[in-house]
């Protein structure tokens, strides 16, 4: 999970996981063209991306497709947002339930 | 390219064999299918459905089976009409042992571009592969259902 949040941790990276969502399975060259990076730092960020697996490459032919892989940004989800965001609902649910039992008293 | 295509990887700590029971084991998918189950005989050929609370979400038919490495499985989406109209797609599941885990790599595509096919199982495999890396590494899945 270190890699996930390390690799998130970068505007360009991140950049071209939305360049990704939009149109999956680009090439090196399609990426480039849409993005203000040079080229070679395109391919470090999408090494990166493909060792933190959220970045998956398929050859075909003479090129390399690249797809979003959002499976470890699932379990980033589940571990973190799913866990406070539940913490958060039973506390708003806890509150709720003081003041209106307070109310009966 | 005329086609719409996604590719999803996990890497689970299991073997090819038990990650294989666990993707053909029909009674075994109900645990983390997240609500859905299966049924089919798993004979290429054969006809395959998935369930979804007792409704037919998507049907198809097994078109490879070779165990523990590869299961490919003509699909098509039943309850959004417009991904219905687009006929069949395939789904190739494929297993790789590496360094004492599998890497599963799920590849759904169709040969058309902008699928509502792809679009309606996208959002799907992600909380299943999920849950089923859970359900193999620590015997618990993340969630019971949607």
């Amino acid at each position: 999970m270190d890699a996930v949040f390390k690799a998130l941790a970068d505007a360009g990276r991140r950049k071209l996981l939305d360049a990704l969502h939009r149109e999956n399975g680009q090439t090196l060259k399609r990426l480039c063209d849409h993005l203000d990076m040079t080229r070679q730092a395109v391919s470090k960020h999408l090494s990166l991306l493909e060792a933190a697996n959220l970045v998956v490459t398929v050859r075909e032919g003479r090129e390399k497709r690249h797809f979003l892989n959002p499976v470890p940004l699932y379990a980033i989800y589940t571990r973190w947002i799913g866990k406070y965001e539940v913490n958060r609902l039973s506390a708003l649910s806890d509150l709720k339930n003081k003041l209106e039992s307070k109310r009966k008293e | 390219m005329a086609k719409s295509e996604f590719i999803y990887v996990t890497f689970i700590r299991t073997t090819p064999k038990k990650l294989w029971h666990a993707l053909t084991d029909l009674e075994f998918g109900r645990k983390y299918w997240m609500g859905g189950h299966q049924e089919t005989d798993w004979k290429v050929g054969s006809p395959w459905k998935l369930f979804f609370e007792g409704q037919l979400a998507d049907s198809g038919e097994i078109v490879e089976f070779k165990p523990p490495k590869r299961l490919a499985i003509k699909w098509r989406h039943e309850m959004n009409p417009k991904a219905k109209a687009e006929g069949y797609g395939l789904c190739v599941m494929a297993l790789e042992p590496m360094k004492g885990m599998v890497k599963l790599t799920v590849t759904h595509s169709i040969a058309r571009k902008d699928s509502k096919l792809i679009e309606a199982v996208s959002g799907g495999w992600p909380s299943i592969l999920s849950n089923l890396k859970s359900l193999m590494e620590t015997g618990k899945v993340l969630m019971k259902t949607w």
